[in-house]
């Protein structure tokens, strides 16, 4: 029943986040495995992040260890869950990406993108060349906004030892002062094509409301082209951090496309010589309902194990496909070629990022407004499915339409749902490197590890904890929301 | 201690955007970072310092029976308590749930219902604990965010307009997509705020923001009715991100009865807009 003491009262975060001000061991994860495990082999530790903090949404990390054995470990994510399939159901089409939208104030463009291409399925609609380039300048702007977040205000502060990136200004104020312009940028060109950074409102079934002027985007191409070279040396910037050695076999899955860096379009590929066309996701992978999660998790079909998706998977299935300048980047820091370290993924968001700038130049460079801002078409009774690249990884979404054009069946697999069993797994492999820390080490490089796959809790389903006892020690009732029941 | 004030974020049900309207507030963020101390903002960092607290957000709704608890505990801790968004102050788009039977929902949604412990309805903070202000729309505008926030730490009384997004897009010399396109807007009821986006960008508006003060959805409803629409199709318009907003729910209600009377005597004409 460890749920059930998360309604206890008291501040486990107190202990480890005020204690926690100390810089993370520089070497996460490499401290001498032998030094205290001895006196350590018969007690019985509960380690519990109470609230991962630095990732969106809410969940929790409880892992218990007897000895060195670890007994229990669950990512526990216990963000409320929001029901969007079902009321989608009955919902006219073409609210459907104003709707999913909402599912992640992060990485609504992704929610907007997969629905209108598993509409355009359904209803059998193609859309023309322009608005498909539009519509990949769309998702650049997210992806520019999403990367630059994590890098900046999220994830580097754990490898320089800060709290937060605002603390992080303190002493960086060159790095982070770009950043906040790279993100700025990235906001902007929501904004301009999309209406709005957060929940745009141009995103429509068939193509745009409307479509920018020449001039609009145009004013946009001097901050674009100062940001292909800014993030340049904001990824030479973080390829220089000290990171773990950590490697994992993982299965690598991102969606491909002969031409192009995958954003809207492609196969799933694997690293494994796995190929399908997108809709036929749910034939090699399948959602699983586990007790302690209000997101299901996904696994592979076959035999129910985890696969990685996310920066470090695309960058590694597609990095010929890269733009010439993330690919020069990536040669020159000596990016492994299939990189297997999860914290890495922070330098594959900084090469994603490069290459959103310079791909959105480019688009913004030979724009010219298409004749119509949308295909109409005429609602049909159909199904249909698609999968887009999100900033965290893949996202699928499949649906049905009767003949009124109102939805009659809705599936959404989001990127975190389908990492949640790796980082399960990954944490599994770190914890015996890790035991002889102290609990609040422990702890910290748990998040840590838990934050370098940029974790989006509220698209899954919607925040994370994390918790470290060694003995009782109850929870604070603000940080620590639960609404996941135990297994019956 | 700093004798800055004391700020805290706290989320409930939502998806976030709300609180990250701060952070997307890159001009001015490290500016705000400085003037007040950071107390309590998972998001954005790991130091968590206890309350009181003397400005704090809340984002999202209420949906769960432990959130109900703890937004009882952020306000004992909270000397001026304001919410954030739609889903603060409205319950948000996962209020549809008000209308339907959750157990249904849950079956939808999750192959083990039995997992999940959830209220049947999402509903709005202020229906639990003294709300001090409130701040529009799905998702907030951050620099109306940034604009209260500024007021607070300079100790003013914050305000923000609240007359219809319809009057926003005549000072933005908008052209009417009502008048001139024939196209479905709310905009004549909408809070302001947003900007008066949709129709700037030739679509009607949806209502992100609420209902404005003393609006009369009622009274745009039936004039769309006399021109032709019938009362199902108006329904989702209400019904949407603030659909639980009072002035929005009752009228959503009255659209529905009204369908259901028309049904039962056979009077449904066409569906086409």
């Amino acid at each position: 029943m460890t749920n059930e003491t998360s309604t206890d009262r008291v501040l486990p975060m107190e202990v480890r986040r005020v204690t926690g001000r100390q810089r993370p061991t520089r070497h996460g994860g490499q401290s001498n495995p032998w030094a205290e495990t001895k006196a350590m082999a018969s007690e019985t530790r509960t380690i519990r992040i109470e609230a991962l903090a630095r990732v969106e949404g809410e969940g929790a990390l409880d892992i218990r260890l007897e000895g060195d054995r670890i007994e229990e470990l669950k990512l526990r994510i216990y963000e409320p869950p929001r029901f969007f399939e079902a009321f989608l159901c009955g919902r006219p089409l073409e609210e459907v990406p104003d709707i999913t939208a909402r599912i992640c104030g992060i990485c609504p463009v992704a929610y907007m993108m997969t629905s209108v291409h598993a509409l355009e399925a359904a209803l059998g609609v193609t859309v023309p060349s322009e608005i498909r380039q539009l519509r990949r300048l769309l998702y650049c702007g997210e992806w520019i906004e999403s990367h630059a977040l994590h890098m900046h205000l999220l994830h580097a502060p754990d490898f320089l030892g800060y709290d937060s990136g605002l603390e992080m200004a303190r002493d960086y104020p060159t790095e982070l002062g770009r950043g906040l312009r790279l993100k700025k940028h990235g906001n902007q060109l929501l904004e301009t094509l999309g209406g709005r950074a957060i929940h745009p409102i141009n995103v429509a079934v068939g193509g745009f409301y409307r479509c920018p002027k020449r001039d609009e985007l145009a004013a946009l191409i001097p901050d674009f082209e100062w940001g292909v070279q800014a993030a340049a040396e904001t990824t030479r910037w973080i390829a220089g951090f000290p990171y773990p050695h950590f490697e994992r076999p993982y299965e690598m899955i991102a969606l491909s496309h002969p031409d192009e860096y995958p954003m809207n379009e492609g196969r799933i590929v694997s690293n494994s010589g796995l190929s399908l066309p997108a809709s036929d996701f749910e034939t090699e992978f399948e959602e699983i309902h586990v007790p302690h999660s209000t997101a299901l998790h996904a696994a592979r079909r076959r035999d129910g194990s985890s696969y990685l998706v996310g920066p470090l998977a695309r960058v590694t299935l597609n990095r010929d496909r890269l733009s010439p300048t993330a690919r020069r980047v990536a040669d020159e820091i000596a990016f492994e070629p299939s990189c297997r370290n999860p914290y890495k993924s922070l330098i594959a968001r900084g090469l994603e990022l490069i290459h959103a700038y310079e791909e959105a130049l480019q688009i913004l460079t030979n724009y010219a407004p298409p004749r119509t801002s949308r295909v109409t078409y005429k609602p049909r009774a159909g199904e249909g499915a698609a999968a887009t690249e999100a900033p965290r990884g893949m996202l699928y979404h499949r649906y049905r339409i009767d003949e009124q054009g109102k939805i009659a069946f809705a599936t959404i697999v989001p990127p975190t749902s389908q990492n949640q069993r790796q980082i399960e797994e990954d944490l599994r492999h770190l914890i015996p490197t890790i035991l002889a820390e102290t609990d609040d080490n422990l702890g910290r490089q748990c998040e840590r590890l838990v934050r370098s796959y940029d974790p989006c809790i509220s698209c899954s389903t919607h925040f994370l904890k994390i918790h470290i006892d060694r003995g009782e020690r109850s929870l604070d009732p603000i940080a620590s929301p639960s609404n996941v029941t135990p297994t019956p | 201690m700093s004798g800055k004030p004391r700020l805290a974020v706290f989320k409930f049900a939502s998806c976030d955007g709300c609180q990250l309207s701060l952070l997307d507030a890159e001009d001015e963020l490290l500016a705000i970072a400085g003037a007040v101390e950071i107390a309590y903002f998972l998001e954005a960092s790991s130091r968590v310092l206890p309350g009181p607290y003397d400005v704090t957000l809340v984002e999202g709704s209420i949906t769960t029976p432990h959130d109900a608890e703890r937004i009882q505990e952020v306000r004992r801790q909270s000397k001026f308590l304001m919410t954030i968004g739609a889903c603060a102050t409205s319950g948000g788009i996962q209020a549809l749930r008000n209308w339907a039977s959750s157990e249904e929902y849950l079956r939808a949604v999750y192959a083990r219902p039995e997992y999940i412990r959830t209220l049947s309805t999402s509903t709005a903070i202020a229906d639990h604990v003294k709300v001090d202000f409130e701040l529009r729309g799905c998702p907030i505008n951050h620099h109306q965010l940034v604009e209260v926030l500024s007021s607070l730490i300079a100790g003013r009384t914050p305000r923000t307009p609240n007359h219809s997004v319809c009057l926003d897009c005549k000072r933005r010399g908008t052209v009417c997509v009502t008048v001139a396109q024939g196209i479905p807007c709310i905009g004549p009821v909408t809070h302001a705020g947003c900007g008066a986006l949709c129709p700037h960008f030739d679509r009607g508006c949806y209502g992100c923001y609420g209902p404005a003060a003393q609006a009369n959805p009622s009274s745009l409803n039936d004039w769309w009715m006399q021109h032709g629409h019938a009362p199902q199709q108006l329904v989702p318009l209400m019904r949407n991100f603030n659909g639980y907003a009072p002035s929005f729910r009752s009228e959503s209600e009255r659209l529905e009865r009204m369908a259901a009377t028309s049904h039962s005597s056979d009077q449904v004409g066409g569906n086409d807009k």
